[in-house]
């Protein structure tokens, strides 16, 4: 057997991906000291889980973000957060995932290692477990540092019915805090764009708060987790699937000053930015106050507000009304937003 | 043209370069065609500051809306 | 935000509003808007189908995006494509279909090192940390924009960094509205839209001054007032336009006092006459050529000219078949009335720059104007 790997000092190279000795030492001193549960530890072909009762619900993103790393979370916590979000949204309760490590030849495994610290913090947080993984090593420009699969399933009832196509003329919309706070710490957070703030992810995992909402006797008929493409790319999303409109008021939306400076400074729309820890809901109008009292007292749902309302307008899925009665069309987002000087 | 806003002076530095807030965020930006200093509000475009904000100027029109209102008294919405 | 919120109060825009819908009670009130950022903002704001239906407003060509004609976007991206070239760019040019429509971006996917940068000054520091490749900043806009390249320049210049290259594409703003208003000097186009009022660029006039516009006054009789970009703003832009249209006056007027002098930036002034010089006539869309529109490197920063160094040529180019940027930028025709608008022709596939430019009227009636249309 070789000698342990120096996690402070060695880089990857294209023997640990090979799927020898070599590759199940990096997972095994990298990765599982991280993820270590009773599943995993047993290092099978396949995990055998004991599934409580319900309907399976599955969610696989593949995570190719650059930086990396960026401030408060990483592609690691990322992909768990992600991935533990997009079951919740079906009204499940995520309990096991697995993921998939595509590392490109000359990383550190120092790096690899404070991924899979901040992914094993993730994984604890959430309350899941990580019960298969895999590394593959890439030569050099193959890939651009790390990408990773990530794969969550849990369980939801029969009695939950949550999906997308599911809202109904005069149900309310309702959004769990402050929009944006990803899109723009990325983006104050890219060098080349020459920002200096205190804007942090908003990345983290939503069970508990939809727990909470489910367990308030609230029907909801619509969630989802805004990533890319933000607030706007969802709500047109929920609009064109259910066939009707949404109408949302700016002023309810809450947005943080920081975030609304980066949007002014760069010329951007701030209703476009990545959330990565936020939820919009969609309910019956009778019980939005209920649900938003129930949202607010989680400490993830605090600054949860009611922001507009689903109309039958299915020709323009989602307008935005301003204060002084102004309105405009917010369209789906075609390609990144650029940063602009006019 | 032209995405410019204004953004408050909040340290000097040297070669004619300053930091500016807007917001809590920050950045460095050239004040080399203007002349402002710290706690003053300058245009910034393109990293640039391009004019200085006159704040008495500013707070004269916003008097002047206000006015605007009183005269056409309290319309219902 | 402290002097960007104040200009977005609700009541202050229900007042000006209303006090517009008192006012002009004329049959007719075309006002253009001149500069692309206050197309986005009547279109970001959603003001347009608030303002009383006698006041029309008419899009103008102040977008720098919009009027670059397609064979200097070649030029562009071919630069970029040239080994050992860095290519810096504003973010808003590198959709920019050119010919077949190759783009910055679609240069950059087959391996041209294309940088998106938010300041000229980035491109210098870029150049001084990679001294062995030539960096090209792609210089665009209009007299707001141009200093910036100035002080580049300026700053390369004293640093001698050899390697920084500008392309130069700056444009004038006076005599594109000069092109607009009279017809004898439209260089025989014909048709150009007859407009009763001009909101006047503001960061444009922040560089140049009030007094640059003394010709519109008087050679068209029309009156222009000076715009900030907030909805606040232009909205008492219009209402000092409608004023001066209904009481016969053809004035220029600054509502943007709190950023525009009379005399606009002298150092700026003084900055670009020092760096660059007048084109003899220079290429536009929608117009063709106009004399002394454009700047380029003075002789003594002929070093730094991209144009020089990389012997850049401009091969006849024609805009796509279906394309009708040339009349919206004129003014004749809204977005909606060309053919191909949300059709062939959108965002994700633009057949011409007014539809990519994030402040081409053609992006701006897209992404927020359904609602002018439906007429809501």
């Amino acid at each position: 057997m070789s000698r342990r790997l120096d996690i402070e000092h060695g880089v990857v190279d294209l023997s640990f991906g090979a799927g020898g000795v070599a590759s199940a030492q990096l997972t095994r001193e990298v990765f599982a000291p991280q993820f270590s549960n009773p599943i995993l530890d047993r290092m099978e072909d396949g995990a055998v889980i004991d599934m409580p009762p319900g309907r399976l619900v599955v969610s696989t993103d593949s995570h190719v973000i650059s930086p990396i790393f960026f401030p408060a979370g990483d592609i690691g916590s990322l992909a768990i957060h992600g991935s533990v979000n997009d079951v919740s949204m079906m009204g499940a309760t995520p309990l096991h995932m697995s993921v998939g490590f595509i590392i490109e030849e000359g990383v550190s495994f120092s790096m690899l290692k404070r991924i899979a610290t901040s992914m094993g913090a993730a994984v604890r947080d959430a309350g899941v477990s990580i019960v298969a993984a895999d590394t593959k090593v890439v030569k050099k420009g193959e890939a651009d540092q790390l990408y990773i699969t990530s794969t969550c399933i849990g369980v939801v009832p029969e009695t939950i019915q949550i999906g997308a196509d599911r809202a109904r003329e005069g149900d309310s919309v309702i959004v769990s805090g402050f929009i944006g706070d990803h899109g723009a710490a990325v983006l104050a957070s890219r060098e080349s764009l020459g920002l200096k703030g205190d804007l942090k992810s908003d990345s983290q995992s939503l069970n508990d708060l939809v727990a909470a909402m489910l367990a308030c006797g609230v029907e909801i008929h619509c969630m989802r987790d805004p990533t890319r493409g933000g607030l706007a790319t969802s709500l047109n999303e929920l609009a064109t699937s259910s066939g009707v409109g949404i109408e949302i008021e700016e002023q309810a939306i809450p947005v943080r000053e920081g975030v609304r400076a980066v949007s002014e400074l760069l010329g951007l729309d701030s209703l476009y930015f990545a959330c990565e820890g936020r939820l919009v809901a969609i309910c019956p109008a009778e019980s939005a106050d209920a649900l938003l009292a129930c949202m607010q007292r989680h400490p993830k749902g605090e600054h949860a507000a009611i922001i507009g309302k689903v109309t039958g307008r299915r020709d323009m899925p989602l307008i935005l009304h301003s204060a002084f009665g102004g309105s405009r069309i917010v369209s789906i987002l075609t390609g990144d937003q650029m940063p602009r000087i006019c | 043209m032209c995405l410019a806003i204004p953004a408050r002076i909040i340290t000097l530095h040297d070669q004619q370069m300053a930091t500016v807030d807007i917001g809590g965020v920050q950045r460095e930006v050239s004040l080399a065609l203007v002349d402002a200093g710290e706690n003053d509000y300058v245009i910034v475009h393109v990293g640039i500051a391009i004019s200085k904000l006159d704040e008495d100027e500013a707070l004269k029109r916003l008097a002047l809306f206000a006015e605007l209102e009183e005269t056409q008294g309290e319309s219902p919405e | 935000m402290k002097y960007i919120d104040e200009y977005r109060d609700s009541r202050v825009i229900r007042s000006l509003l209303r006090q517009i819908s008192r006012e002009a009670t004329g049959e007719s009130y075309r006002l253009m808007e001149f500069c692309g950022g206050h197309t986005h903002a009547f279109y970001r704001y959603g003001l347009i189908p608030l303002l009383p239906g006698s006041v029309e407003m008419v899009h103008g060509p102040g977008c720098p995006v919009c009027v670059l004609p397609i064979s200097r976007i070649d030029a562009a991206v071919a630069l970029a494509a040239k080994a050992g070239v860095i290519f810096c760019s504003y973010g808003d040019m590198l959709r920019v279909p050119g010919s077949d429509s190759r783009s910055l971006l679609k240069a950059k996917a087959d391996g041209a090192d294309v940088r998106m940068i938010y300041s000229p000054l980035d491109a210098v520091k870029i150049a001084e940390q990679n001294r062995d490749a030539q960096v090209v900043f792609f210089a665009v806009g209009f007299e707001t924009t141009a200093p910036a390249t100035a002080l580049a320049l300026k700053l390369a210049k004293q640093r001698n960094v050899e390697n920084f290259q500008v392309f130069c594409n700056h444009v004038l703003t006076p005599p594109a509205m000069q092109a607009i208003l009279d017809p004898s000097d439209d260089g025989g186009l014909g048709n150009i839209s007859a407009i009763d009022g001009i909101v006047g660029p503001g960061h444009v006039s922040a560089i140049i001054g009030s007094s640059a516009y003394a010709f519109v006054a008087e050679k068209s009789q029309i009156p222009l007032v000076i715009s900030g970009f907030e909805p606040v703003d232009l909205l008492e832009s219009v209402l000092g336009l409608v004023r001066q249209i209904n009481e016969g006056r053809a004035e220029i007027e600054n509502q943007y006092t709190r950023v525009v002098k009379d005399e606009g930036n002298r150092e700026a002034i003084r900055l670009m006459d020092e760096v660059f010089e007048l084109r003899g006539s220079f290429e536009w869309r929608g117009f063709g050529m106009l004399a002394d529109s454009a700047q380029k490197l003075a002789p003594a920063y002929a070093a730094f000219d991209a144009e020089q160094k990389f012997q850049v040529s401009y091969p006849e180019a024609v805009d796509h078949k279906a394309c009708r940027c040339a009349d919206v930028l004129r003014g004749l025709i809204q977005p909606e009335q060309c053919s191909v608008f949300g059709k062939a022709c959108i965002p994700e596939n633009p057949l011409g720059a007014c539809m990519v430019s994030s402040e081409g009227a053609c992006a701006a009636a897209y992404s927020y104007g359904g609602l002018v249309e439906a007429g809501s």
